[in-house]
């Protein structure tokens, strides 16, 4: 075995927080800034890093930044548990440590010279950021690039700024379906897999992206087929309770694979056994 | 070549181990059990004890006669050398605008590990794949590792748990030892000794021993095949993995829940369990945290804990995801089962659930 990795693997690095931004009542991004000058964090898109509040706990969270862009590093949070809450009453100026970063990356060299169908579910956008930030550096590799997005309600949507500049550059065919409709939607109203029925591609030059919940993959994946995707083209990433993210802990097992570095990104068919599974 | 070392003399390879700077770590009896740990001198040794076992139950008995390594395994295994049960990683502290964090430093204490059975090594060879192996070695169990001595014992008899024959792990030790010894009673009571590592032969050459005979060595050969030769239980490893990850809804994973208690026994006296939790913990003045590495188990139900619960909620789904992965899923992760068929979860589950018998019972359900 090499030398042993500085800073050891466990422990965290000191961020400052430069900005939050709250994207929804209970969603928020954090922009963070190494303490070390020239301590910057080097990232593939869908990679994750573990995300340390002094004193409450750690947690994994996706990078949801520009792997290109210099600098600072970018996450975007949901406040679900109790280190995620803590966090969202963290204000700029406020220090959290960072490990990092952990997992593998979407597959966005394979998906050169194809289509590629990015479909995201909540929060999984954040997760799929980066590779848009990919795509649109270098829009001439790829062929019709869409995001679909479904999220539970107008309000939840995410980055809507972002969403309405990528569509209107022409770049990336954005097409956004809500659970339920208000506020003077007049957009979709279902589920992301409808939006697949309508987009025009070449399913034997297409790759696919999915992040979200299990069953919303499950199906989204289901309709994939239908359009004849070939499932090692589908890549989906997982989420299991994660201690470490080191291959350590143990706690992240789905079957015989470990999420923090076998994943979190899988393709179809290395997963697809285990996420039919129901473990309870 | 073997060498003899006299049991008189045994505290001689204690003391030129102690001379090389090793702290020694050994069997010795405690709280009605044999476990390791550390040993001054061979006074500590479990001399005269042997170990009773069966699925639930553990006994220590006297034997006959004054056989220092005349037991099996007790309920600790060496993983705790290694991968300790808890054990601090940092300590941060944050004031005035700061956040300052302080790693533990790595052990520097060279240990020697006396009476290894040759399933435990297997245990420890496992887990270096799974702790030195991956994208991200684990420091302290690297540097523990870098600093051990093995002194591996052969085994010389089985206990009714044992079944090291099925995986292939004993009883005879074959690699991974500095030292390997075979305690023989008859004719009379001697130690053959063999090195299996330059450290291990610079020890030997040290200590001026004369060579075994071609007696003394048969003798020893017989020792540990009458340990093969006692072995009762057995798990076939011919298809085992298909036959488990094949069991996913099989009705039997009830019928063990109905009696598996979920304590999680068998993954604390599991030689090669190594899931571990991660703590944080503060001091009352807000100022002082530190992440405290401690062993866990995949029979919590908080294992599996993400935001909306726990993914394996029942006792059915948590036995299921141990032995499966144990016997199965191991394979595809590190090219190994994680079974080392020391018996250990065996003596010490409180309900004697007994793999082999369970993975039977898939087995014979498949012939059906």
């Amino acid at each position: 075995m090499g030398p042993i990795e500085q800073p050891r693997p466990m422990t965290p690095r000191p961020f400052r927080i430069e900005t939050v931004k709250q994207e929804t009542s209970n969603v928020f991004t954090w922009t963070l800034r190494a303490q070390k000058e020239g301590d910057t964090l080097a990232f593939q898109p869908g990679q994750f890093t573990m995300l340390y509040l002094f004193g409450v706990g750690e947690v994994p969270i996706s990078i949801s930044g520009d792997a290109e862009a210099s600098g600072d590093l970018i996450h975007t949070i949901r406040a679900a548990g109790t280190v995620t809450q803590a966090m969202q009453q963290k204000q700029a100026g406020d220090l959290v440590g960072v490990r990092g970063p952990f997992g593998n990356a979407w597959p966005i060299e394979e998906a050169e010279g194809c289509d590629v169908v990015l479909a995201v579910g909540g929060l999984g956008l954040a997760p799929m950021r980066p590779t848009l930030y990919h795509i649109l550096r270098h829009r001439e590799r790829y062929k019709r690039v869409y995001l679909l997005y479904g999220a539970r309600t107008p309000s939840d949507i995410l980055y809507p700024e972002e969403l309405r500049a990528w569509s209107d550059s022409g770049k990336i065919d954005v097409r956004i379906t809500v659970d339920v409709g208000m506020d003077g939607w007049t957009g979709e109203v279902g589920l992301v897999t409808d939006l697949i029925r309508d987009i025009q591609l070449d399913p034997y030059h297409c790759v696919s992206m999915i992040c979200g919940p299990e069953i919303m993959m499950h199906f989204t994946a289901r309709a994939l087929f239908h359009r004849r995707i070939a499932p090692q083209h589908i890549h989906v990433s997982m989420e299991r309770s994660m201690r470490c993210a080191t291959g350590w802990c143990g706690h992240c097992q789905l079957g015989p694979k470990f999420i923090c570095k076998d994943g979190p990104v899988f393709d179809y068919p290395t997963i697809q056994a285990w996420l039919h599974k129901r473990e309870r | 070549m073997p060498y003899r070392l006299d049991a008189s003399s045994l505290q001689t390879l204690f003391e030129n181990l102690k001379a090389r700077g090793y702290d020694l770590l050994g069997p010795q009896r405690k709280d009605q059990a044999i476990v390791y740990d550390t040993l001054e001198s061979v006074e500590d040794l479990p001399q005269g004890w042997t170990d009773e076992q069966e699925a639930g139950h553990y006994k220590l008995k006297r034997r006959d006669d004054d056989a220092y390594f005349g037991y099996v395994v007790g309920p600790r295994s060496w993983k705790r050398v290694f991968l300790p049960p808890r054990k601090r990683l940092w300590t941060a502290t944050q004031k005035d605008g700061q956040l300052s964090l302080e790693e533990e430093p790595l052990p520097s204490q060279p240990i020697a590990l006396i009476g290894v059975r040759s399933c435990e090594i297997h245990a420890i060879a496992i887990q270096d794949r799974v702790l030195l192996e991956g994208p991200h070695p684990d420091p302290y169990y690297a540097a523990m590792r870098a600093q051990s001595f093995i002194v591996a014992v052969n085994c010389t008899q089985s206990a009714a748990t044992c079944f090291c024959t099925s995986m292939d792990t004993g009883p005879g030790a074959t690699f991974g030892f500095d030292l390997a010894m075979t305690e023989i009673m008859e004719p009379e009571h001697i130690f053959v000794l063999e090195a299996g590592s330059p450290k291990g032969r610079e020890l030997l050459a040290d200590m001026d021993l004369e060579n075994a005979t071609d007696l003394q060595q048969a003798h020893a050969k017989a020792g540990i095949e009458q340990a093969r030769q006692q072995i009762k239980r057995e798990l076939p490893q011919d298809g085992l993995k298909d036959l488990l990850y094949q069991s996913f809804e099989h009705t039997h994973w009830d019928d063990i829940a109905s009696r598996c208690l979920s304590c999680a026994n068998c993954t604390m006296v599991c030689p090669t369990c190594f899931c571990t939790e991660m703590e944080d913990v503060t001091d009352l003045t807000g100022d002082h945290a530190e992440r405290w590495q401690r062993w866990d188990s995949c029979f919590h139900e908080s294992f599996t804990h993400v935001h909306g619960g726990s993914v394996r909620q029942s006792t059915r789904s948590r036995y299921r995801q141990w032995l499966t992965h144990k016997l199965a899923s191991w394979l595809d992760q590190f090219g190994t089962t994680g079974c080392v068929g020391c018996g250990r979860c065996i003596t010490w589950c409180p309900a004697g659930i007994d793999l082999t018998a369970e993975v039977k019972a898939f087995r014979d359900s498949e012939r059906k």
